[in-house]
């Protein structure tokens, strides 16, 4: 069966203005998001992966419209998000729900955590005034809290505790689409793993569909059944969870996943190590984003933009941004220095 | 056997606040092997960063340890004068700080910040220790040090200003080098650098490394022994093949079970039930038993000692100890430990 689409990405591209000069004209931008397209079926979990400011959390935020898109469209439900007046836009933020990488910042410390799930429930208009205690009561329930704790404040609870908070406040307003921006990243592994259970059996109940940011390739490979990765703004490779992590074709996938230490000391560690340091996206490398620190660049990389294509050997649905993904994987592009690395 | 350079016993620290004293490291005991690396893994608050402040007497000043012995190359360093501490750190046992961004000062530049380890424990001149200074920014492979060492910290990105730490840890070729989460806060293919770096500079200059970290993954890949620290206590002391394959610890096998692997499929986690204790209420007994599924009344009352197995493994726990009240085949988070009865 089919599965249905329910969010289309499409060309979308977040610019931000850098203001410079005497008249704070607009000298130059973080093109932060540039030119990225993806599609998120309903139920499932789509991870995007990458490096401390590739545009993980712009991407995030430019589906909600926290920022307005530069460019691009963004489709939820058949509908493009991105040409809805801001006040239709409000009517469709209960559907869209984030879940941040600090539960304790979105939350207002003065609020008890009734307060909380009644504020945006109230906001959002999903459930009648005399319903909401009993609703309250079975969303903590949900989370694994209980009615006792309506009544705390948020620094009366732990870390995993607070996040909880933060997914029964998303949960509140019945959403179809829930972003997860680094929304177990702060936990203890401990604590971590009773939330990342959590997420798992309110997808089944509830036929959720998750996006969900993370630098965690560990907790990726746990909760996703596709991956995006991502470099520098743009998409490099996309493809379900095995091709990506076990066939990995993209030269940056592949040094991202080496670049991860496992936990199993009879492994053999080999890690591939990327010259230098992330480019700024104000000034991205021309061509391919990666010819700069990429092993296997050509003169072709430094000139064209290469697209996303699946290739020979690849999975329906695995593509990947590089010119020489045939000719790598048959040895004819070899790479020029290949440093590796046991730590 | 391979000499014991630093050796950690039932060191304690606690700190006095208005709510009470927080007794922040309660009975730490671990060894560093001469040019080995020993791992300090936990949660957060458990420890880790105060039990090696403890080491190298840097504490807040409402904090002290209150008990305990580290003994540096067989001397006690509890018993060292002010002086005398300060001639070591940075010399002879030198450390890297959890917060990089922090612990560089943004109004010296980096070879003035290098320069001033150099002058203070190696009597160089200025222009000497400059010297130096660009070629230690070269060994950790930073590129154009000559140019790089007039920089100011904020002109260098997380990677670089990490490396300077080390540069500035290894100045003085330390015996020890305690690096705490030196790679927390960086990408992973930057952290796949700066962990290959303080490893080739461990071979070629023979110091053992104190890795502090909560990522198990590092831990299994650099460390030859590791200690795993609960609230506040060291509940394991093994080398690292026998803490990957054949973990004692109840909480040592359920931070196991709980970690989502990078290299493999699990169907399900199996988390640890509910939360780490406050430090101001610890429980009586071992400190994990309400967490515990093994737990018995002994282990609600009593506080287990590290028990020897006699291969030089340490466990904190009852199983495995001859007064263990339990079954003998004990099942933590669905492995099966035989008990020692
Ligand atoms: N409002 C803004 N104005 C200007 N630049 C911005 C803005 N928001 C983000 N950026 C820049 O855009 C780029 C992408 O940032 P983003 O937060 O999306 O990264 P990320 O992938 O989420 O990284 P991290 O893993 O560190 O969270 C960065 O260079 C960032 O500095
Ligand atoms: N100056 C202080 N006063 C009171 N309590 C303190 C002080 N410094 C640390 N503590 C407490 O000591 C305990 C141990 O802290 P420590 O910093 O060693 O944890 P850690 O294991 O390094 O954690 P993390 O992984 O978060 O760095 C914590 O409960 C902390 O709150
Ligand atoms: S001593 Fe008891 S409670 Fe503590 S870990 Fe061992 S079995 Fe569990
Ligand atoms: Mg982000
Ligand atoms: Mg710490």
């Amino acid at each position: 069966m089919e599965k249905k689409e329910l969010l289309v990405v499409d060309g979308l591209k977040q610019y931000f203005p850098i203001k410079g000069g005497f008249l704070g004209r607009t000298v130059n931008h973080v093109k932060a998001v540039d030119d990225i397209s993806f599609t998120i079926h309903e139920g499932e979990t789509v991870s995007i992966v990458g490096e401390s400011g590739c545009g993980k959390s712009t991407t995030g935020r430019a589906i909600l419209r926290l920022e307005e898109p530069t460019e691009g469209k963004v489709v939820f439900n058949g509908e493009d998000l991105t040409k809805l007046p801001k006040g239709e836009m409000r009517k469709h933020r209960k559907d869209l729900q984030i879940i941040f990488q600090d539960p304790y910042a979105s939350i207002n410390p003065r609020q008890t955590v009734s307060d909380v799930l009644n504020e945006a429930m109230e906001i959002q208009k999903v459930v009648p005034k005399k319903e909401r205690r009993d609703r309250i009561i079975e969303l903590l329930e949900t989370v694994g809290l209980n009615a006792a704790q309506a009544d705390r404040y948020p620094h009366e609870f732990s870390g995993g505790q607070r996040q909880r908070i933060g997914i029964a406040r998303a949960l509140s307003v019945n959403p179809k689409l829930i972003i997860c921006d680094e929304a177990v990243s702060a936990l203890d592994v401990s604590i971590q793993a009773q939330v990342l259970n959590l997420l798992d059996e309110l997808q089944d109940e509830y036929n959720l569909t998750y996006l969900f940011i993370s630098h965690d390739l560990g907790v990726v490979r746990h909760i996703s059944d596709r991956v995006i990765v991502m470099y520098v703004g743009k998409i490099v490779e996309i493809g379900d969870k095995h091709s990506i992590f076990d066939n990995p074709k993209h030269p940056y996938t592949k040094a991202l996943l080496s670049a991860i230490p496992v936990p199993d000391p009879d492994r053999e560690r080999n890690h591939i190590v990327l010259r230098g340091d992330v480019p700024s996206p104000i000034d991205p490398p021309s061509g391919c984003r990666f010819h700069t620190r990429c092993p296997f660049a050509q003169e072709k990389c430094r000139v064209d933009v290469p697209e996303l294509v699946r290739h020979d050997g690849m999975q329906e649905g695995h593509e990947a941004a590089c010119h020489f993904v045939e000719e790598i994987e048959r040895g004819e592009v070899k790479p020029k220095e290949l440093q590796v690395t046991t730590f | 056997m391979v000499e014991t350079i630093l050796d950690v016993r039932d060191l304690r620290t606690s700190f006095y606040t208005d709510e009470g004293e927080v007794k922040a490291v309660d009975g730490v005991s671990f060894s560093v092997p001469k040019g080995k690396t020993i791992g300090i893994v936990g949660e957060s608050g458990s420890g880790k960063s105060i039990t090696s402040l403890s080491i190298l007497r840097l504490l807040a000043s409402n904090g002290k340890v209150v008990g305990g012995e580290v003994r540096f190359k067989g001397d006690n360093l509890l018993a060292y004068s002010e002086k005398k501490m300060r001639s070591l750190r940075g010399n002879k046992i030198s450390m890297i700080f959890q917060e990089p961004m922090t612990s560089l000062n943004p109004v010296f530049t980096v070879g003035q910040q290098i320069s001033e380890t150099l002058i203070e424990h190696q009597g160089m001149s200025k222009k000497a220790a400059m010297a130096k200074s660009v070629d230690l920014l070269k060994l950790v492979g930073i590129p154009s040090p000559d140019k790089r060492v007039k920089q100011y910290p904020y002109e260098l990105s997380g990677g670089m200003r990490q490396r300077v730490m080390i540069a500035i840890a290894l100045a003085c070729n330390p015996e020890i080098l305690i690096a705490d989460e030196p790679t927390t806060a960086l990408d992973v293919t930057i952290q796949a650098q700066i962990l290959g770096l303080i490893r080739d500079l461990q071979q070629r200059m023979g110091m053992s490394v104190v890795l502090i970290t909560h990522d198990l993954g590092v831990v299994a890949e650099t460390c030859d022994y590791v200690a795993v620290m609960y609230a506040g206590q060291v509940v394991e002391y093994s080398d690292v093949r026998t803490l990957f394959r054949k973990p004692k610890h109840p909480y040592t096998v359920g931070l196991l079970k709980s970690l989502p692997r990078p290299d493999e499929d699990q169907e399900k986690l199996i988390p640890i039930h509910g939360t780490v204790p406050s430090p101001l209420h610890m429980p009586v007994g071992c400190r994990f038993n309400p967490r515990c599924p093994a737990a018995t009344d002994l282990c609600r009352e009593k506080l287990p000692d590290l028990f020897d197995d006699g291969e030089g493994n340490q466990v904190r726990c009852w199983i495995y100890n001859e007064q263990w009240p339990g079954e003998k085949e004990v099942d933590v988070f669905g492995e099966e430990r035989t008990a020692r009865c």
